[in-house]
């Protein structure tokens, strides 16, 4: 297992390695002169050099991008031009409230995905199969905007039950998560119904009928552990799209995350805020397919023992 | 792995149907996809929506950015079948207008990303060695982006409006392809005609357009179809966010995102172009499913 | 004197598919006394396995439905139990091996898990002593270090340590009757014989009964008693195993015996049968086996005889044996 683990993070380094390549390339991509723009319009030519040099845009590339990358590692990734404070201070402020948004949206997504899918696979072609998967593939195909809207328009507008939007209670997490997870939760729905049903028509499923097992226990017990095992995988994948999702259910609901910051920053040009949220989500994307390699090798003992 | 007695069926299955008279192709796949019903309902309405979009201008009832001061924010009525927004322009007219801008986009930005995607993807599964991993570790971390984040961070560059909006989306589209064109590249090159076809001494160029790409034609249709709703919903969310479609374009993200502020007193106006973006994703999807059962059996959600 | 422990009777289980409906089993009728090992044998494809699957009401995963016939087990039907009475005799009265040991155990769970699960169930053991069972069960069908094979997984042990692994979990709950459905096939040779060996010594410790399916005529003349020879989802032949071997009559059956090699016997070439098993959507309306048969006539393709027993207890289905011109008139 520790010699798995460790493979595991020997794989990373490469892809760590291009996708800062990529992140630091990001600022130079940009038309025009970056320290112009961090100078800003007004600024004279001479502010614009002592910028260019504050900034060790004056020096070869590749001691620029040494730069970039011992500055992440002191926590030093530039300041906003918008506010003029570290970028690292404006992230650290937003970055829980958008963990604690994705991790309830992935909870429950997860859970009601898995539970649709079991049951569509094992109602196969009867009506809650059928209901289980048209609801799932409305999922797929619901602007998740929309559904915050439409959320908002009932029970925060109407019936008041819950607040419009930003974030003070328990409460204001559920509009949110409900709309944040929906897509998931359709995804895990169909991906866990098809892997079920693979899994169903193997020859241990046989077995266990065959010892007499109810049909609960050879469903939930022998069919689910393995089925899981690819469900688990695209759940990881699943979780750059929730990532994504995030940024427009933050500017729906008015959520003081880091989505909203990066169409913010998007919007005033902030490009040093930019390319760390693109870092940020990067790396959490990156990491969280790492948990989900490592959830793997516990479900599969042929992983942990190879 | 299947129990040898379904296994074993399903070889008396398909010897029973070698019998069978050999058709064509495509009416083997009418045969087949007529059976999906709900792939069929959708058909008809991804062509009703092409319709639209040829005739749009001329079917709407009203202009769709002349102001009407005197019908701001109504509700729906025979006059406005889904209401006025808050400039009293007909929001049933601006959904028709709209769905060429929704297609195109969607349509185009795939479009772009499977030409390249699947050059790439071509390109990597025939050279291999070098070539295949440096194109794959391009593609893995373009992956490690969301898409959404890819598109957001490409038009940081580009700025925004609705040609940057078709680019951003045809970069994400290209891991999506090249790594499915090469997946199913691969099993075509290792077949025994392609292997033939190599030792008579055949150019590569001539191999791979004559012989590997019509091999990967069924995953490409596949994947296109899916895609394309994909697509027209993150276009619909850039322009939500103020990154693509600008006023007063009848786009319907724009549409959704100008009437948020009358969410409580009109809810109309946010309402029935989501519903538009809703059904016309709604169809690609379930398109897309269906062409994949017909087409395609082996490749999953 | 001979207890009937299974009797299946004209049973037709039939798969409804795309192409039309197959006639995976088609009027089959065998029975199994107590104590007794009876061997079906035939080419993949004749219905055998799924008559025992049939036996056991394991078709769910199918698109097979038994449309006719009984199968009474100790006399009573099972075909009119309940789903959750059936559940009681699976694994408890009748129990069953399969042929593939590399899929049959769950991958996720560890043997132990695996074999106390129907113990618990059937026995209504506790836990501990539910363990201490399995580990003597796995000590019976002689697995070395049973205690630690406990704690394994499936992928850790070798296919012939596997099937040991299954022949334990079928004999745990001591079953009146075993299904063993090509025990043998994915193995090696020798540990084949050491599987066959390990079956053999149980059934004379147990007296159970048994139900042994295969293609390998070998394994038959080891194991058997009775012999029920499977063609086309119909029985051709049915004997006792020395008869059958020494006298054999139908000619799918002199085809399959002439097609196994001997000891100490130096032939050039063996034999073979030619030709194919039937297209199950597409069969030939008079004798099934009639397209592959040398000696073929008229009345073969034109209707197809019925399984008559022609002298004491061994029966065939061939008009080779049987009155032409009394079965025309009717």
């Amino acid at each position: 297992m520790l010699q798995y683990v460790v493979k595991r993070l020997i794989g990373i380094i490469p892809i760590l390695f291009l996708v800062s390549i990529f992140i630091f390339l990001f600022v130079h991509l940009i038309p025009g002169d970056p320290a112009r723009l961090v100078a800003g319009q007004d600024a004279t030519l001479q502010d614009v050099e002592v910028v260019r040099q504050e900034l060790g845009l004056d020096q070869p590339i590749h001691i620029q991008y040494f730069n970039f990358i011992s500055g992440i590692f002191q926590g030093d990734i530039g300041s906003s031009i918008k506010t003029g404070r570290p970028v690292f201070n404006e992230i650290a402020s937003r970055f829980m409230p958008t963990f604690w948004l994705t991790f309830w949206s992935m909870i429950w997504a997860v859970i009601v995905g898995l539970l649709i899918g079991v049951i569509s696979a094992t109602k196969r072609n009867k009506w809650q199969d059928y209901l289980g998967m048209f609801g799932a593939v409305s999922g797929i195909s619901m602007p998740s905007f929309w559904l915050g809207l439409l959320l908002i328009q009932v029970f925060a507008v109407q019936l008041g039950w819950l607040p419009v939007g930003g974030l003070e209670s328990w409460k204001s997490y559920v509009l949110p998560s409900i709309t944040l997870g929906s897509g998931v939760a359709a995804v895990v729905a169909r991906f866990s119904r098809s892997s079920l049903m693979d899994i169903l028509k193997d020859d241990y499923i046989r077995t266990g009928r065959a010892k007499g097992l109810n049909e609960h226990k050879v469903v939930w017990g022998h069919g689910l552990k393995n089925a899981m095992i690819p469900v688990v995988t695209m759940t990881g994948l699943q979780f750059g799209f929730l990532l994504g999702g995030s940024i427009v259910i933050e500017t729906v609901f008015s959520w003081p995350g880091l989505g909203r910051l990066l169409i913010d920053s998007v919007a005033f040009r902030d490009y040093p805020v930019i390319q760390a949220e693109m870092l940020l989500f990067a790396l959490e994307f990156i990491l969280i397919n790492l948990i989900v390699d490592l959830i793997y090798g516990f479900l599969n003992p042929q992983i942990r023992y190879d | 792995m299947a129990n040898p007695q379904t296994a074993e069926i399903a070889t008396e299955l398909s010897k029973g149907s070698e019998n069978v008279k050999k058709s064509s192709p495509i009416t083997e796949f009418w045969k087949k996809f007529k059976k999906q019903r709900l792939a069929m309902v959708s058909g008809i309405f991804v062509l009703l929506l092409v319709i639209i979009t040829i005739f749009g201008p001329a079917i709407a009832p009203y202009s769709a950015e002349e102001p009407d001061y005197v019908n701001v924010l109504q509700g729906s009525s025979w006059d406005h079948l889904a209401g006025t927004d808050a400039f009293g322009r007909d929001i049933f007219s601006r959904i028709i207008i709209g769905t060429r801008i929704s297609l195109f986009v969607g349509t185009i930005s795939v479009l772009l990303g499977a030409v390249v995607g699947t050059i790439l993807g071509l390109v990597s599964a025939f050279y291999g060695k070098w070539v295949d991993s440096f194109i794959m570790r391009i593609c893995d971390v373009l992956f490690a982006f969301p898409g959404i984040l890819l598109a957001i961070g490409i038009i940081a560059i580009l700025g925004p409006g609705l040609g940057n909006v078709i680019i951003a989306i045809s970069i994400f589209n290209i891991p999506n392809f090249a790594r499915i064109v090469r997946g199913s590249a691969l099993s075509v090159k290792a077949t025994v005609y392609v292997e033939a076809t190599k030792s008579i001494g055949a150019k590569n160029r001539r191999l791979i357009w004559k012989h590997i790409f019509p091999g990967t034609a069924s995953s490409i249709i596949v994947n296109f179809t899916m895609r394309i709703g994909t697509a027209i919903l993150t276009a619909a969310s850039l322009s939500f966010l103020g990154l693509g479609a600008q006023p007063p374009t009848p786009e319907w993200g724009a549409m959704l995102s100008n009437g948020r502020d009358y969410l409580s007193t009109s809810p109309h106006v946010t309402f029935y172009p989501g519903l538009a973006i809703f059904l016309t994703v709604l169809a690609f999807n379930l398109l897309g499913d269906g062409l994949r059962d017909t087409l395609d059996p082996k490749i999953k959600d | 004197m001979t207890e009937k422990m299974l009797e299946i009777e004209d049973l037709k289980t039939y798969f409804y598919g795309d192409e039309g409906v197959v006639k995976a089993v088609d009027g089959v009728t065998i029975t199994v006394n107590k104590g007794e090992t009876v061997g079906v044998v035939g080419e993949s494809g004749c219905g055998k396995s799924v008559t025992s699957l049939s036996v056991m009401r394991l078709l769910q995963d199918t698109p097979g439905e038994i449309v006719d016939g009984s199968i009474k087990f100790e006399g009573k039907s099972l075909l009119n139990l309940s789903e959750k009475e059936m559940r009681m005799i699976r694994g408890n009265d009748i129990a069953m091996i399969f042929q593939e040991p590399m899929t049959s155990l769950n991958p996720v769970y560890k043997i132990g898990k695996q074999l106390e699960e129907a113990i618990k169930l059937h026995l209504r053991y506790d836990k501990k002593k539910a363990r201490i069972h399995a580990v003597n069960m796995l000590n019976l069908v002689g697995l070395p270090r049973a205690n630690e094979v406990m704690n394994e997984y499936p992928h850790q042990l070798s296919g012939g340590m596997r099937q040991r692994v299954m022949i334990a979990m079928a004999m745990a709950c001591n079953p009146k009757l075993l299904i063993a459905d090509e025990p043998t096939t994915a193995l090696d040779v020798t540990i084949q014989a050491q599987i066959l060996e390990l079956m053999q010594q149980l059934r004379n410790e147990s007296n159970t009964s048994i139900m042994l399916i295969t293609h390998d005529l070998g394994v038959v003349a080891e194991m058997c008693d009775r012999v029920v020879v499977m063609y086309a989802g119909e029985v051709v032949e049915e004997s006792d195993v020395y008869t059958l071997f020494e006298n054999p009559k139908h000619p799918y059956t002199k085809g399959l015996i002439g097609s196994v090699p001997k000891l100490g016997q130096d032939v050039e070439k063996l034999d073979s049968i030619p030709g194919n098993v039937p297209i199950p959507t597409n069969m030939p309306s008079g004798c099934k086996f009639a397209p592959r048969c040398e000696f073929a006539m008229d009345i073969c393709w034109k209707k197809d005889p019925v399984l008559l027993e022609t002298n004491d207890k061994h029966a065939c289905r061939c008009w080779l044996y049987q009155d032409q011109e009394k079965a025309l008139e009717v």
